[in-house]
């Protein structure tokens, strides 16, 4: 700013010369943003490149049995993904099941309800919960929360719905303690911080002028939470679950500890399995045979997939949510 | 402030991990990659070579499979495998092969009431819990071979390796040479399709998911059942004596294999026949190139191992590996004269 109250002062030239500055800069500014935009495009298209070369094999091989195959037998060289597919989309289901109310919760309760000496502790627990590493989550899995759930909650869910027809095929027994449910359940506790965070953030930003005009004709605190902060909001929660959603499917290290690593699907969710990115780290360095490393980068192939589709239906619905809004 | 602070924070510890990383390039180092069964011992070896003589060793223990991968791709001096290539491999990618020490693998147990030692298995029942076909711990086949032992009437929760391991494939292989329809259903190799059981990665893993997990069975290396104090089970050997697994029984199942039998070495030493042998004994590999691109660092290599076997055997012992038997070693040296650079061997052995 003095620059440019200085130069319009003094000779043009001088000023000319600041000009050219200010261009120079808004060029050199411009393309390295570009350049950094550019280079994830580039990395992206990368990796597309590569899983899609590295499993050629295994897509010619099998073809797309390869999609709906249980089996994955190590020694006959037979390669089928479902199981690893199904184990990843339920232990992502489950954990969605629960973060999600539980994360929303949080959120309205930290902004709406919270007494003030509170907000604080709890915000920064939950933001605590997002910097533990993920393997430190796998290694509490494997040896503490695990162990508890296999003397506490998975013997009173089978015995509760032994005789209920449909949930007793879902509890179904023996408690190893690790499986589908203990893996769904510190997916949850992991992507927690990243629903309430953001929605924390965004139920903050909502105009208090609204929020007090809806008090102000009477609203409980539950209608203002329902009917003004939650359809404000709306696009932003959805981002955030979104987020949560994409974390929870790509997540490694902590679902292999608990998980149970079995290529099998099974009806109970109390029963081991296996989630694509776990299969992958557990095989990847012993994997010898060409068709078989080729079926670890398909099922990585996969795992791009279905995470393009959920980013994709997360437009879709976010597109929806809009024209819903603006009518 | 804060925001002042962490960046310069940041800068000095990247600034120390630089420094420190950058420290230990002194000598020339042998660099080799794969299993992780011996990697204790290596990094063992590796230290006190590097007080003698100034050579140190990088071993990345990233697997037999990484390790056979990184030796053929040429990337590192040695690779190190549990599992022996076949002389078509060997010949095929120019490589010379060799066993360094050998480990037992052990069946260890979690049954409330049963002490280390105390129940025993044949190899056919083995195969049959980890087969799925005996559920519980009261089935008559293993009641028959443990008339002492009260044994609950639970169901079997089986353990096994869920990354692919040197460890599995000897552990398979034994399964597979005793009972036909292990062979025939699940097969031999380092991962296989379990039919049963929860996986676990790592010795490390299946250790950790024995120990709590109630009425489990897993199989580890004895380093591993030793260290958490594993109820460890014996077993019936080829000659149908019971054997408990130690130094000695895996010592006697060395003796009794014929070495040269198998190009490079590669004799596997499950079942293997006498009074005193455990049946699941294993051997693990070095792989070296017979025309390496750098004959100096081959012959540092082999030197290394050289020393290792002529020093090593304490510390071996120590860790709870089985040194190998000297006339093995004899015959170890003679096959590194394969290991050529310009039509002469790299590395002439002391002795």
């Amino acid at each position: 700013m003095t620059d440019i109250a200085a130069g319009e002062g003094a000779q043009s030239d001088g000023r000319q010369a600041s000009l050219r500055r200010f261009a120079l800069s808004d060029a050199a500014f411009r393309n390295t943003t570009r350049a950094a935009a550019l280079l994830v495009l580039l990395s992206l298209a990368g990796v597309a490149v590569s899983l899609v070369n590295g499993s050629l094999l295994a897509f010619s091989t099998f073809g797309f049995e390869f999609l709906v195959s249980e089996s994955w037998n190590p020694v006959k060289e037979k390669f089928g993904a479902l199981a690893p597919i199904y184990g990843t989309v339920a232990t992502s289901l489950i954990a969605m099941l629960i973060a999600v109310p539980v994360g929303v919760g949080i959120a309205i309760f930290l902004t709406e309800l919270c007494p003030r000496p509170l907000r604080r502790p709890i915000g920064i627990a939950v933001e605590l919960l997002a910097g533990i590493p993920s393997i430190i989550y796998g290694i509490w899995g494997l040896f503490v929360f695990a162990p508890f759930l296999q003397r506490t909650l998975q013997p009173f869910l089978i015995s509760t719905f032994s005789h209920v027809p449909g949930l007793s095929s879902l509890f179904a027994g023996p408690p190893y303690g690790i499986g589908i449910l203990t893996a769904g359940l510190i997916l949850a506790i992991m992507v927690l911080p990243f629903i309430t965070s953001i929605c924390r953030d965004v139920f903050a930003s909502v105009p208090p002028v609204l929020k007090e005009s809806a008090y102000g004709l009477g609203l409980t605190t539950w209608e203002v939470t329902s009917r003004v902060v939650l359809p404000y909001t709306r696009v932003a929660v959805v981002g955030a679950v979104m987020l949560a959603l994409g974390r929870a499917l790509g997540e490694t290290m902590a679902v292999t500890f608990v998980i149970g690593n079995a290529h099998r699907i099974t009806a109970s969710i109390l029963a081991p399995g296996t989630t694509i990115s776990a299969a992958i780290a557990n095989e990847f360095t012993e994997a010898t045979g060409d068709l078989y490393t080729s079926s670890l980068i398909a099922l990585g192939l996969v795992l791009f997939v279905i995470t393009f589709i959920v980013l994709a239906i997360a437009r879709l619905m976010l597109a929806r949510l809009r024209t819903k809004a603006g009518r | 402030m804060t925001s002042l602070i962490r960046p310069a924070a940041l800068a000095a510890a990247v600034a120390a991990s630089i420094a420190l990383a950058g420290v230990p390039a002194v000598a020339a180092d042998i660099s080799g990659a794969g299993a992780t069964f011996p990697y204790p011992i290596y990094a063992k070896w590796a230290d006190t070579y590097k007080k003698e003589t100034g050579i140190g060793l990088n071993y990345q223990s990233i697997g037999s499979g990484g390790g056979i991968k990184q030796i053929n791709a040429r990337t590192v001096t040695f690779g190190a495998s549990d599992k022996p290539l076949s002389g078509d491999d060997l010949s095929a990618n120019h490589l010379v092969q060799f066993p360094t020490v050998m480990g037992g693998i052990v069946p260890v147990v979690n049954i409330a009431g049963v002490e280390p030692g105390k129940l025993v298995l044949d190899g056919e029942t083995l195969a049959r819990i980890f087969m799925g076909e005996i559920k519980t711990w009261d089935d008559a086949a293993i009641a028959k071979l443990n008339p002492d032992v009260k044994l609950p009437g639970d169901a079997i929760a089986v353990v096994h390796r869920s990354d692919g391991s040197g460890t599995t494939y000897n552990f398979t292989y034994y399964l597979g040479e005793v009972s036909a329809e292990w062979k025939d259903k699940v097969g031999v190799e380092a991962s296989v399709e379990w039919p049963v059981g929860i996986g676990a990665k790592g010795n490390e893993g299946v250790a950790a998911n024995v120990g709590q997990t109630a009425n489990s069975i897993g199989y580890v290396e004895y380093a591993y059942a030793l260290q958490n104090n594993m109820t460890h089970a014996e077993m019936i050997n080829k000659d149908g004596k019971r054997v408990a697994p130690k130094s000695e029984a895996f010592a006697a199942a060395a003796e009794g294999a014929d070495w040269s039998s198998q190009p490079g070495f590669g004799v596997i030493l499950a079942n293997q026949p006498g009074v005193g042998t455990w049946p699941m004994t294993a051997a693990t590999f070095i792989l070296i190139h017979s025309d390496p691109d750098n004959g100096a660092d081959a012959a540092e290599a082999l030197k290394f191992f050289d020393w290792a076997y002529a020093k090593g055997d304490e510390a071996a012992l120590e860790l709870h590996y089985i040194p190998m038997p000297d006339a093995v070693v004899a015959k170890v040296k003679d096959a590194w004269n394969q290991v050529q650079a310009g039509g002469k061997p790299v590395y002439t052995p002391t002795n």
